[in-house]
């Protein structure tokens, strides 16, 4: 109950919250796209030459291919040569510990509600944050540590762990997998990475905080997060950047290995700045995230909140490999204005027994476009695969548009596959009964909304799920009424 | 309290309220009779502030106010519950959450402080006796699957806990058996005071005897026709509203 | 479009066309041309091979004349019970003196009346099978129903097929009803013998305002017949549209069923059952179009799959920005049978107005084994118990088609198939 309070509460700001930015020294590459600058990134991260191969490896293929427009977007086309590839605050001397980090970069980060310093943090949460191309923080590395549980940034782990960021690296999205995909794997600056030792159950969540603050500069982390049989992880993302007129583009890779037994669970609550109201500037959000159940009895679970970007291209997936191995996908996805959003997930079952659960709720308001897209495929050996999926609209108002696009492919005959799809608008009749109770019709609408969601919203752990609250309401506020 | 002056209401062009007067005291109950289509309902949604009517002349004073310039939830937090012939279903949305949402609205408007989730949870269970309603009834969706009866114990006791000055049951017997009107009526005679007043709009007089009105109005074609005691409630129970039709019908004609 | 195998198999097609309709027959060629057959990359026909398999099974791509058909013929293709007015066809060409008439139904050869708007309602720019009907059909039909006539009889089109090996039937029947007009068909198409050829047919209905029809295909091909259908249909206010599309056989079948709701108050209705046995593939395509507010459209699809057959299944239904108060739904079950059967199926919803109910559904499962085994245990030997079940599976379809002689007809087919086969 008090996260409803909490959101009506908050519910004086109107505008995007987090459209500042900072000036401080970066250290950038210089603008534009080729094997130098490929070259120069992995230099300055003093990379060795697998990576760097590697990389080479995804530019080559990343110049073959064509940009996807199959998605139902319209956006104008980035040019992606006018972009900045690397931009990291400077750091005279590479930190040890939170301690060490710049205490200008720390008060970025408490601006934005997050503090890194572990004394003040109620909850058990360990944060590595990304700032730009670089991972410039993470808390509780040695509680953590004690467990035999690395996290740490993506650089770090190159470095500390090379033969598990060598066997993992590239194992769930393969470098060819798509055209985004594969310029991330040549470019991308950092991002975290994390492995849980068999049998261990993660203690506290662990999370990525993601903020662009550079202007003209993609963003292209990457996530890679290995479960070893029987262990545990709860994982979040949260994401915020600066009010721009240009778009930006965020082109990330998350990548989930889940051995025998294990269970990831990983949360997005997305909130890049969705441009203004006239659908000027915002983020173009084109991310790939996929995970493995490659041991048998796995468990990978997918809950996301899509309040921000201007466009958002996003399909967090599951490979259910292993038999009996379940995936799960819960996703409210808000647009407004003009923002558009083409997202879903595809359950690909190809062990025995494996099943999986879809849970969307799409809500359009302004002239946005929302539209589900999703993929349940069951593979000729996949006996006794389950999939149950519900996939609903919630429209506010006449000029914006819901849209579904579920593909279900079954090429085996003991598989049970249900789809449903609803959609609706909120009703005036709702309102007016709120507004009777002494509910102004902001609120009425938060709180029909969150009812609405509530099913995606209790999959996230509580402090998330008020924070989700919070910018359903504020994603909405002036669509009704 | 409530000062009715000349109230004329339509929808879409077409008038339902021609000329309303009405006046409520603190402490008084006043019956809205009539025939199917006479403006009931329409009387009770315009004086809660529902959209869809235009009120297209005369003026309604609350406690010394304009009520009819005042939004629907400030009508609500001056004091003004309506209790709905169909109350909506909302899905995902938990009656106690509503309640807290709305009362600590109510509060706010009034000047009192929000109420705590320990304090919250102490009146709803205070209220929860007057109208013999389940806590698993108000931790479900509200009114979503829930029955006839249910849905109205459900808004006589959202009306316990907002505390209004002025209720206004719109048809609230409807679709109740006997047990179920017994406690709905038990709820409403409880939460009467000296310094509030109820308006209880129905189509038959079996509510009347377990609310009973101090005055009882008669409404056709959007007036008020006939004014009396709980007598002209009994009158009209045994013969029927075809006499006053036909009192009024031929004196407009003459 | 796609990657026109720049169809050197098809040229044949286009020497020695009729003289009739010369600028459309252009016009349909050009539009061919431009689009080409549809590749695997194209998202309509991802799950559905079409130019590979019309360029590999059919060599000798060229138009098929008509054949001979005895009345004798038509009495044994008749269904047991019907009472109606049949309209006998050869390869797509109209045969008047073993049809029957009517009050109010008029019939002329597309050749005697070449000002009737074919190409505007089935457009050829969309579509490159209707384009390159446009382009080749021999002659055709024009049905027109009186304004006001309700004609009780329904109207069976016999279709008969045989050609030889990789020749192409391009039947085209363009059918106009007046306002207030109804009228129910029955469009069965049935193979002479068991040569592989190339159906590619399009039916156009343009219905005045408070039209009410009716449109049964009943699909019954040898098992080498590549089918391409388009059904497209334009209704006005205060009309009603129904059509059956049942698909029993056939090597590969694509069924393009338009609708495009032109008025409020339409009421657009779309049923269809595959039961798919061999390797039959069965593509069924259809896209109901909302543009008036006030409309309804209704679907259900059931689909029983056996053996290697393979089932694909796109319903699209469109609400546009002014359709508001829209009913929609849409429902695709299927039934999978065998081990090597597959079911591609996408209901899809594009939703611009928000006051509106729509809803689909799909399921993809198999017999209640539960059920099986409860009526085994009550005497009733496996082939049967699950001829029962799938046939009470199919049953939802097949009681929405009103005409008794047509549904008894159907049901049969249905019964021997799912008593013998499965």
């Amino acid at each position: 109950m008090s996260k409803d309070n909490q959101i009506l509460e908050d519910l004086n700001s109107k505008e995007y919250e987090h459209g500042w930015s900072v000036d401080f020294e970066t250290d950038e590459a210089p603008i534009g796209l080729n094997e130098d600058i490929i070259r120069w990134i992995s230099t300055k991260k003093e990379e060795p030459s697998w990576l760097l191969d590697w990389r080479l490896k995804a530019f080559k293929i990343w110049q073959g291919m064509s940009e996807p427009a199959w998605a139902n977007v319209n956006y104008p086309k980035m040019d992606l040569q006018a972009l900045r590839y690397y931009s990291a605050p400077k750091q005279s001397n590479k930190p040890k510990n939170i301690n060490e980090v710049d205490p200008e970069l720390i008060a970025i980060y408490e601006r934005l509600g997050i503090s890194l310093n572990e004394q003040k943090r109620l909850q058990g949460i360990a944060i590595d944050v990304v700032l730009d191309s670089v991972s410039v923080a993470t808390t509780f590395k040695e509680t953590l540590g004690k467990l035999g549980i690395i996290f740490c940034s993506f650089s770090e782990a190159v470095k500390e762990h090379p033969d598990l960021v060598q066997k993992y690296l590239g194992s769930v999205v393969p470098m060819t997998d798509n055209y985004y995909a594969a310029l991330n794997a040549a470019v991308f600056s950092d991002g975290s990475f994390c492995y849980i030792p068999k049998g261990v159950r993660c203690p506290m969540e662990l999370s990525t905080y993601f903020r662009i603050n550079a202007a003209n500069t993609g963003q292209f982390e990457r996530t890679l997060i290995v479960a070893d049989d029987s262990s545990y992880v709860s994982y979040l993302e949260g994401c915020t950047a600066p009010q721009r007129d240009e778009n930006q583009l965020h082109a990330a890779v998350v990548e989930i290995y889940a051995g025998a037994h294990a269970e990831v669970k990983y949360s997005t609550v997305q909130n890049w700045y969705p441009g203004d109201k006239e659908g000027k500037g915002g983020i173009y959000n084109f991310v790939t995230k996929r995970g493995i159940c490659a041991g048998d009895h796995s468990k990978i679970s997918w809950t996301q909140v899509e309040t921000g970007s201007a466009v958002t291209w996003k399909y967090p997936s599951c490979i259910l490999k292993g038999d009996h191995s379940i995936g799960e996908f819960y996703s409210v996805a808000v647009t407004n204005n003009y923002q558009q959003a083409d997202t879903g997930t595809k359950m690909i079952h190809i062990g025995k027994n494996t099943k999986s659960r879809i849970v969307s709720k799409g809500i359009s308001a302004g002239k946005s476009q929302n539209s589900y897209r999703g993929q349940v495929q069951v593979m000729k050996r996949a006996h006794n695969a389950r999939n149950f999926s519900q996939c609903d609209s919630l429209l506010m108002g006449n000029q914006c548009g819901a849209h579904t696009f579920p593909y279900i492919d079954i090429a085996n005959p003991s598989a049970k596959v249900e789809h449903e799809a609803t959609t609706s608008k909120i009703g005036e009749d709702q309102i007016f009964y709120c507004n009777q109770r002494g509910i102004a019709t902001e609120d009425a609408v938060a709180l029909i909304v969150n009812g609405y969601a509530k099913e995606v919203l209790n999959q996230l752990p509580m402090e998330f799920a008020v924070e989700a609250q919070k910018l359903l309401a504020l994603t909405l506020e002036g669509s009704v009424g | 309290m409530l000062s009715i002056k000349n109230l004329h209401a339509s929808i879409e062009g077409t008038p339902i309220l021609r000329g309303i007067n009405l006046e409520v005291k603190a402490g008084e109950v006043h019956a809205i009779m009539g025939p199917n289509g006479s403006g009931k309902s329409t009387l009770a949604s315009v004086l809660a502030g529902r959209e869809e009517y235009e009120v297209t002349e005369g003026e309604v004073l609350f406690q010394g106010k304009e009520l009819l310039e005042l939004s629907p939830e400030d009508r609500a937090r001056e004091g003004v519950f309506l209790a709905f012939q169909y109350p909506i279903e909302i899905p995902g949305v938990s009656t106690t959450n509503f309640l807290r949402t709305a009362l600590n609205q109510v509060r706010e408007y009034r000047g009192l402080e929000p109420l705590d989730a320990v304090k919250f949870l102490s009146l709803m269970k205070e209220k929860m006796a007057l109208v013999e309603i389940d806590q698993k009834l108000l931790s479900r969706s509200l009114n979503e699957g829930f029955s006839g009866g249910e849905k109205k114990r459900n808004e006589i006791f959202q009306m316990a806990m907002l505390e209004p000055v002025l209720s206004i049951l719109d048809e609230t017997d409807s679709g109740l058996d006997i047990d179920a009107l017994r406690i709905v009526s038990n709820g409403v005679n409880k939460l009467k005071s000296e310094n509030t007043a109820t308006i209880v709009v129905t189509h038959y007089q079996r509510l009347l005897d377990y609310i009973v009105p101090d005055f009882v109005h008669v409404l056709y074609k959007g007036r008020i026709v006939k004014s009396g005691t709980k007598e002209l409630a009994l009158e009209l129970e045994e013969k029927g509203y075809d006499w006053i039709k036909e009192e009024v019908d031929s004196t407009a004609t003459v | 479009m796609s990657t026109l195998t720049k169809s050197t198999f098809v040229s044949g097609l286009f020497e020695a066309l009729p003289n009739t309709f010369p600028s459309l027959r252009q016009m349909g060629k050009e539009n061919f041309y431009v689009q080409g057959f549809p590749s695997l990359k194209d998202e309509e026909y991802k799950f559905t091979p079409i130019a590979k398999k019309l360029e590999t099974s059919l060599t000798n791509f060229s138009s098929a004349n008509p054949v001979i058909i005895s009345a004798e013929q038509i009495n044994k293709a008749v269904p047991a019970g019907f009472e109606g007015v049949v309209l006998a066809f050869s390869n797509g060409k109209y045969l008047p003196e073993l049809s029957t008439s009517v009050e109010g139904l008029t019939v002329n050869f597309l050749s005697k009346n070449e000002s009737t708007p074919i190409g505007s309602i089935a457009k050829a720019e969309n579509d490159p099978f209707i384009a390159l009907n446009q382009a080749t059909f021999t002659d055709g039909l024009c049905i027109s129903i009186e304004k006001k006539k309700e004609i009780t009889l329904p109207i069976l089109l016999l279709q008969f097929h045989q050609a030889k090996e990789g020749q192409v039937i391009s039947p085209r029947i363009w059918i106009e009803a007046g306002d207030f007009a109804k009228a129910s068909f029955i469009d069965y198409s049935i193979s002479l013998d068991d040569a592989p050829y190339f159906v590619n047919k399009v039916v156009e209905i343009k219905g005045g305002i408070h039209t009410d029809l009716t449109y049964h295909s009943l699909q019954e091909e040898n098992n080498q017949v590549i089918q391409v259908n388009a059904l497209v249909t334009d209704i006005q206010q205060d009309s009603q549209f129904t059509s059956t599309q049942i698909t029993l056989s056939g090597d590969l079948v694509r069924n393009n069923l338009t609708l495009n709701l032109l008025g409020s108050n339409a009421v657009g209705n779309m049923f269809g059952i595959y039961l798919l046995n061999g390797k039959t593939h069965v593509d069924n395509h259809t896209n109901v179009d909302h543009t008036f507010p006030h409309a309804e459209s209704n679907e259900l699809y059931k689909g029983i799959l056996a053996d290697q057959s393979r089932g694909v299944f796109n319903g699209k239904i469109f609400v546009r920005q002014a359709a508001q108060k829209t009913n929609a739904f849409q429902q695709n079950n299927n039934i999978l049978l065998s081990e090597d059967a597959i079911i591609n199926t996408k209901p899809q919803l594009e939703i611009w107005a928000d006051d509106v109910k729509c809803s689909h559904g799909c399921t993809v499962g198999q017999l209640d084994e539960e059920a099986l085994f409860y009526l085994q245990a009550r005497g009733i030997d496996k082939t049967t118990a699950r001829g029962l079940l799938l046939y009470a599976f199919a049953g939802e379809v097949l009681e929405k088609i009103e005409l008794e002689s047509l549904r008894t007809f159907i049901t049969t087919k249905i019964q021997e198939r799912l008593g013998s086969k499965f």
